[in-house]
Parts: structure tokens; C-alpha cells; sequence
């Protein structure tokens, strides 16, 4: 199956960062034609009209979202991009940030004259310095040609954009943590409500959405809802970023319209290396359950994996052939959701690492089988209990695979001397001393 | 005073860029650390007045977040991703390698004072795994046998890598 390039239709350009290919390539048409004939109030209704569904991993319709900002026009307003891309297997904002900045700058231009934002931040990961170098080079080029700053082509509205550089937090990806991190504080979850739309960036109305969502809307304004209904199914429509890595033979980012089948997007990425078997996939990133070859023809999209208790997520299809070994995925896993929890609340921040310490010991062959009960009874209780999406993300990927996979996990239990025991750690054990400082203060 | 007077202005650059100046503390916890290297408690504290928020205020961000280091770290960072894209290509022996080659722990200094080796969780271009982010560059599909000029490369660079652009704050505005 061929790709439908629309959000890389130009990414493979080499020119595409700067302003004048960007415009030679249809770019800023959607801006100018929106300033000129739509209103703020129409172009929302636009957007709920095409069933615009979050890029970010939730899948909450874009439109509807907008809706909620007060239209109070007193109140100062804000729009942020999520451009903190860190779920393990996603690397689609990278691509759109890096290789066509300013099809995003467009993207955020739309939401906040939509909502009425005079000022709009792109909270970019730390680690993305070469995104960060091409998105200020790209706001830079917008502000001379007048395209950002005041009375932008000729009309009343005026916006500046600020790139804002994070530092290493995946939990600043959780949008309410993402307000925390941009006031200059730790990334921690707010309570909901009050929504951020509603009290948000400095409890002003804010608006926070995925880069791949913001690009969706320029080519809303472009073409018109219904060729974006057209594409995709119903109540899932629109193009959609599908990043394939792990074991498959060319990993890479793939454009296709929501709903294709697990087995096309696989095959479009080459298939699985040379001798090698499939055997699963998270779906969506890390934070979702597993799929295996039954699951192969999968419509992908939000609904159907949501039916089948994973999630669609992210588009972000991390692979594993016959040759994977179950136990240590889980265990790397739920490392890093121990690594990236905050430490908040207490059923993620003790949740995660007391499961850690489980799966390190069935790896190294000292678990009991009574080791799995204690897991799920753990993943269970932190995902119903936690404070944020962060832990109800951590449960599926174990879980799933202890239940696809749970002959190798008894196999490496039999290893142990102890299988048919109770460990004698029922508990987590205290923390260890910080590795970090430890080693260098040797 | 262990801030010079270019990293001072460039932090009041960047207070002015947002409506309320605590937001620029991330942004100028970056600039600080590129000049001095990492973020000793001096350093905190010199932040701290320039925000006039408590030291505990600054420090509390400092080790929150994954890019700061309260101890000295070597010149280049090599951040090798972990993650399961990358595991499943061969992440781990590569981790292994490096550190072998380097005859270093994780997070320790090599002896020349050039490098340290961080395991860090996704990066991003899982599309390149198993993949490093030696300084600002991502590099991958990586294979042992490279490993030699990557780190010959590095040393040619500055060190000492900072995500905010050091004349952006002068740009706009």
C-alpha cells in the first residue's frame, strides 16, 4: 500500500525549513485565507466538524477542546504545542519539527487566532536541539517577513510565538505537568477540573495541543472538511504519522489515513528482518497493550484498539520478533516509567519501582511464581489509583504481556531455586542510593 | 561570582521573552550550565537571586529534571538510549562497548575529563536505534566498530552542549 503524504508531503525536501520553499510549496495560504474570510468562531466550528482527533496519544477531539475557551476577550489567552515528545517508539514531532518548521508555526498560528491567544509557546524537549535550532530559525524568518508580531497580513491580529525549551522530564508531556514546567517549575500533574482551557498557562485559558494536530489544521483550512473526513473512517478521520522501530527491517516515520491495517503499515516498513518471525507490538507507543499475530488485521485506529483494550495512542508501533525476550522488555519498560514518574503520588512513585525490583529478580532467575499475582495485583491498584495518566499507562504494557507471554516468564521463574515459594520481599525494599551522585563522588 | 556578565545578560534576555519571568528559569538553568559546566550550588544560588526566588525553589527544578547535574560531568555527554526500540537492536552491548572502550562507569568522568556516558530513556529517533545523542547530534544506527571516530569527533567540538540558542534571546522581542 502506498503512502498519502500530507503531513510529509514536503518533509523530504531539503529547502522546506526555510520561509520561501515553504511558500513556493502552498505554505501560509491557510493562515491568510482564515484571517480574510473566516472568523475565529467559524473556524472552530471547522475543526470540530472534521472530527480532528488529538495526535498526542488521547485522541480528544481538537475542536471541541477549543470550544471550551471562555470568549471572554478581556482574558489574555495562550496557546502551547505539546512538542514533548518522549513516549518510548515516537519520533513523528521530530520529523515535522526538523524537516518543515513552519507548516507547525502555521498550525499554532491558526489555534490562537481560533481562541484569541496573542502569544503562544511551543514547549520543545530538551533533547531536541536540532528541532529547537530549526523552530527558531523558523520564527525568526516568520518575524521579518511580518508573518508573526503585529497586525499580521494587514489584519488585527497579532501573535508572537516563544520556543520553550524543556530538560529531560517525560511526565512534561502530561499537559497540566507541561503548565508546571513552562511557569518554571517541576512537571507535576494539576488537579482536573478546572481544564486548562479554562485555567491554564498563569490560570489563564490555554489551550495545549500535539504538534502533528496543530499541522492537521493548516491542511483543514487548505482543503475543507470534508476531503479530511474523506480520509480515514468515520469519527477517526484525517491522516495519521505511523513511526514503526524495533525489530522490523526499515523503521522509520509512514503516512497513511487512520484505519489501515496492522499488517499493511508492518509491510510498508519492509516486513521483519531477514529469518525472523513477528511475534507482538505495542500499538501506540509504550503505554499500551499488546497486539499479537491474531491481531494482525486490526483496523489501526482509535476506536477499534481502544475495543480491543489497547490503544491507539500515538501511532508508535514498536515491534518484536521470535527472538525478543518478554521479561526483559517488561523490565526495561517499567524502569522507565520508575525513571519518569515524579513522585507525586504515592501509588506511581512506590507502584512502579516495587515492580522494577520484581521483574529484575524473575530476569536474573531468583522469582516465585506467586512474583506474577503480586504484579498485577500492583500494576491494578496503581492504575486505578493514581493521580495522572502517567501509571494507568504503566500497568498495560506489563500486564499484556504477562497474560500473551506467560510461559516465559514460568520459564524464567523455573530457573530459581524459590519458584514455588513466597519471596521472602513482598515489599518493595528501600532506595537505593542515588547511582548518579554515588558514581561520582567515587 | 562563578556567572559571567554574557550569561547574566542572556538570562535577563530570556526573563523578558514571557509574561512572568519564573518561566524562563528552565531556559536559564541551561545557559548557566553551558558556561560553567554543570550546576554547584553557587551556581544555584547566583540563579535564584537573579529570579529573587529561594535557592530551594531553584534547586527543587535542578533535580527534577533529566539535563542538570549538580556534579562536574565530563565535557561531552553521550547519551545512549536504553529504551526498548533500541534495546532490541542491540542497545545494551552497545552501552557495554562504550563504556568498555572509555573505561568508564555510567556517569562517571573519563580519565582525560572528556566524556561521560549517560543510559537515557527514548530520545526520539527510534527510527535510527540502537542510536546515541553525543552532545547535540543524534547519531545512528550506531555499530561498535564506529564508535572510535564518533568520540574523535566530539572532542573537536565545544562541550558542553546548551539547547537555547546563545544569540536568540537579542533576536526578537
Amino acid at each position: 500500500m502506498n503512502e498519502t503524504r500530507i503531513l510529509t508531503q514536503y518533509c523530504s525536501d531539503e529547502h522546506q525549513c526555510s520561509i520561501e520553499t515553504y511558500e513556493n510549496n502552498h505554505g501560509y495560504l491557510a493562515i491568510r485565507r482564515a484571517l480574510k474570510e473566516i472568523a475565529p468562531d467559524n473556524l472552530i466550528e471547522m475543526v470540530k466538524a472534521s472530527g480532528l482527533r488529538g495526535r498526542g496519544g488521547a485522541g480528544f477531539p481538537t475542536g471541541v477542546k477549543w470550544g471550551f475557551v471562555p470568549k471572554d476577550p478581556s482574558l489574555p489567552k495562550y496557546v502551547v504545542c505539546n512538542a514533548d515528545e518522549s513516549e518510548p517508539g515516537t519520533f513523528k514531532d521530530r520529523l515535522l519539527m526538523e524537516k518543515d518548521p513552519h507548516q507547525l508555526l502555521e498550525g499554532v498560528m491558526l489555534a490562537s487566532y481560533a481562541i484569541g491567544a496573542k502569544k503562544a509557546f511551543i514547549y520543545c524537549r530538551g533533547e531536541y536541539y536540532e528541532s529547537i535550532r530549526k523552530l527558531e530559525k523558523a520564527v525568526e524568518e516568520a518575524h521579518a517577513k511580518g508573518y508573526l508580531g503585529q497586525s499580521i497580513f494587514g489584519s488585527s491580529f497579532s501573535l508572537d510565538i516563544v520556543i520553550h525549551v524543556g530538560a529531560g522530564a517525560y511526565i512534561a508531556g502530561e499537559e497540566t505537568a507541561l503548565l508546571n514546567s513552562l511557569e518554571g517549575y517541576r512537571a507535576t500533574p494539576r488537579l482536573k477540573p478546572p481544564f486548562p482551557a479554562v485555567e491554564g498557562l498563569y490560570n489563564k485559558p490555554t489551550i495545549i495541543n500535539n504538534v502533528e494536530t496543530l499541522c492537521c489544521v493548516v491542511h483543514i483550512v487548505n482543503r475543507g472538511v470534508d476531503w479530511f473526513q474523506s480520509i480515514g473512517k468515520p469519527k477517526n478521520s484525517g491522516p495519521k504519522i505511523f513511526q514503526i522501530s524495533g525489530q522490523i527491517k526499515n523503521p522509520g516515520c509512514y503516512e497513511f489515513p487512520i484505519g489501515i491495517s496492522l499488517r499493511d503499515v508492518l509491510n510498508a516498513a519492509g516486513g521483519m528482518l531477514p529469518g525472523r518471525k513477528f511475534k507482538a507490538c505495542y500499538p501506540g507507543g509504550s503505554s499500551c497493550a499488546l497486539l499479537t499475530e491474531k491481531d494482525l488485521d486490526l483496523s489501526m485506529d482509535f476506536d477499534t484498539l481502544n475495543e480491543h483494550k489497547s490503544a491507539f495512542g500515538t501511532a508508535s508501533i514498536i515491534v518484536m520478533d521470535d527472538s525478543a525476550d518478554m521479561v526483559k522488555v517488561a523490565w526495561r519498560l517499567m524502569e522507565f516509567y520508575q525513571n519518569e514518574s515524579c513522585g507525586k503520588c504515592t501509588p506511581c512513585r512506590e507502584g512502579t519501582r516495587w515492580v522494577v525490583q520484581i521483574l529484575e529478580r524473575i530476569y536474573s532467575g531468583k522469582g516465585t511464581l506467586y512474583d506474577l499475582e503480586v504484579i498485577d495485583q500492583v500494576c491494578k491498584s496503581m492504575a486505578a489509583n493514581s493521580f495522572c495518566p502517567l501509571a494507568v499507562g504503566a500497568a498495560p504494557p506489563i500486564i499484556s504481556a504477562i497474560v500473551e507471554f506467560r510461559d516465559e516468564f514460568e520459564a524464567a521463574i523455573r530457573k530459581s531455586p524459590h519458584e514455588k515459594s513466597y519471596a521472602d520481599m513482598r515489599m518493595a525494599y528501600p532506595y537505593q542510593k542515588n547511582t548518579k551522585r554515588l558514581a561520582v563522588l567515587k | 561570582m562563578m556567572l559571567n556578565q554574557e550569561t547574566i545578560d542572556m538570562i535577563r534576555a530570556l526573563q523578558d521573552k514571557y509574561p512572568e519571568r519564573r518561566s524562563a528559569l528552565i531556559p536559564a538553568l541551561h545557559v548557566a550550565q553551558a558556561q560553567v559546566g554543570y550546576l554547584p550550588v553557587e551556581v544555584q544560588q547566583e540563579v535564584a537571586a537573579l529570579f529573587e526566588i529561594d535557592t530551594s525553589e531553584v534547586n527543587a527544578v535542578v533535580t527534577f529534571y533529566d539535563m542538570f547535574f549538580e556534579e562536574p560531568v565530563g565535557k561531552h555527554l553521550i547519551h545512549v538510549c536504553k529504551n526498548v526500540s533500541c534495546m532490541l537492536r542491540g542497545s545494551d552491548e552497545l552501552l557495554g562497548a562504550l563504556c568498555h572502550k572509555l573505561g568508564v562507569k555510567p556517569y562517571e568522568i573519563s580519565a582525560d575529563g572528556n566524556f561521560t556516558i549517560i543510559p537515557s530513556e527514548c530520545l526520539g529517533a527510534c527510527d535510527r536505534a540502537p542510536m546515541m545523542l553525543v552532545d547535540d547530534q543524534v547519531v545512528g544506527p550506531v555499530q561498535e566498530g564506529q564508535l572510535e571516530e564518533i568520540l574523535q569527533q566530539a572532542k573537536a567540538k565545544r562541550g558542553h552542549p546548551c539547547p537555547i540558542l546563545m544569540n536568540e534571546a537579542s533576536a526578537h522581542e
